[in-house]
């Protein structure tokens, strides 16, 4: 790599960086501030909003990540440890296959 | 794989336990704490797998086989389907549903079915991670089980 072709390199990643810092700085929200969503005419509902609110009197659970993974998106952790079964049998599978010609 | 010294040997064996309860701990507070099913199956597993590092697989297959593995990740699938389809017999309910009672906030028997659940995937993900690493260690011994 030529002396001219390292500058110019290093001048498009520092104008990149720069972009995205920027970027940052101008278009993300205050630190530690919610962002209010917007679905439909509901601004204040966000769901979010509407989970951490009322998941402990709903689900019972005072662990608010494990009333989302179980209580409201039951479906979707089910089908998580269907992915982690599958995996399992793949693997062994797999190495079965490997020491079977022997 | 043939284990390690003295040393190694009895420090895994005196840790062993310890392991597994705060594995089983997070499992079981998984609806109260920060961990849950997941990541508390995965440190159950990790103390076998100290016991493997520590014994050799043949001692360690004493304790949790093969086929004991195998057992237990089919039947933490099957406790999770039945805890599902046991939401579907309540009149209007639907897959999942909470049939339990809800219990007081911050108990260990709260939360209906969450704690069930939990359990059943801390079983099914003990199980997991296990039958992996046999499957690996005995396809690269070359043996069979």
């Amino acid at each position: 790599m030529g002396k001219a072709q390292q500058v110019l390199s290093l001048g498009m990643v520092m104008i990149v960086g720069a972009l995205l810092i920027s970027a940052v700085n101008l278009t993300m929200p205050a630190f530690g501030s919610f962002p209010q969503r917007q679905i439909g005419e509901n601004v204040e509902n966000a769901i979010g909003q509407q989970i951490l609110e009322n998941a402990p009197r709903q689900t019972g659970a005072a662990n608010v990540v494990t009333s989302v993974v179980w209580g409201y998106r039951g479906y979707d952790t089910l089908g998580e440890s269907t992915v982690l079964f599958t995996a399992v049998v793949g693997v062994v599978m797999v190495f079965r296959a490997v020491r079977r010609p022997e | 794989m043939a284990g390690m010294t003295i040393i190694v040997r009895t420090i895994a064996r005196l840790l062993f336990p310890f392991m597994f309860l705060f594995g089983a701990y997070v499992v079981v507070h998984g609806h109260l704490t920060p961990g849950g099913g997941f990541p508390g199956g995965v440190i159950i597993a990790a103390s076998f797998v100290m016991l493997i590092l520590a014994y050799g697989i043949e001692q360690t297959q004493k304790r949790m086989s093969f086929v004991n593995a195998e057992v237990l990740d089919t039947i933490g699938g099957v406790t999770l389907a039945i805890i599902g389809l046991l939401g579907l017999f309540v009149s209007g309910g639907f897959f999942l549903q909470n049939v339990f009672p809800l219990g007081e906030l911050g108990r260990l028997f709260s939360s209906g079915n969450l704690p069930l659940l939990y359990l059943g995937v801390g079983i099914k993900v003990t199980a997991g991670i296990l039958l992996i690493f046999y499957a690996m260690l005995f396809a690269s011994r070359g043996e069979n089980e």
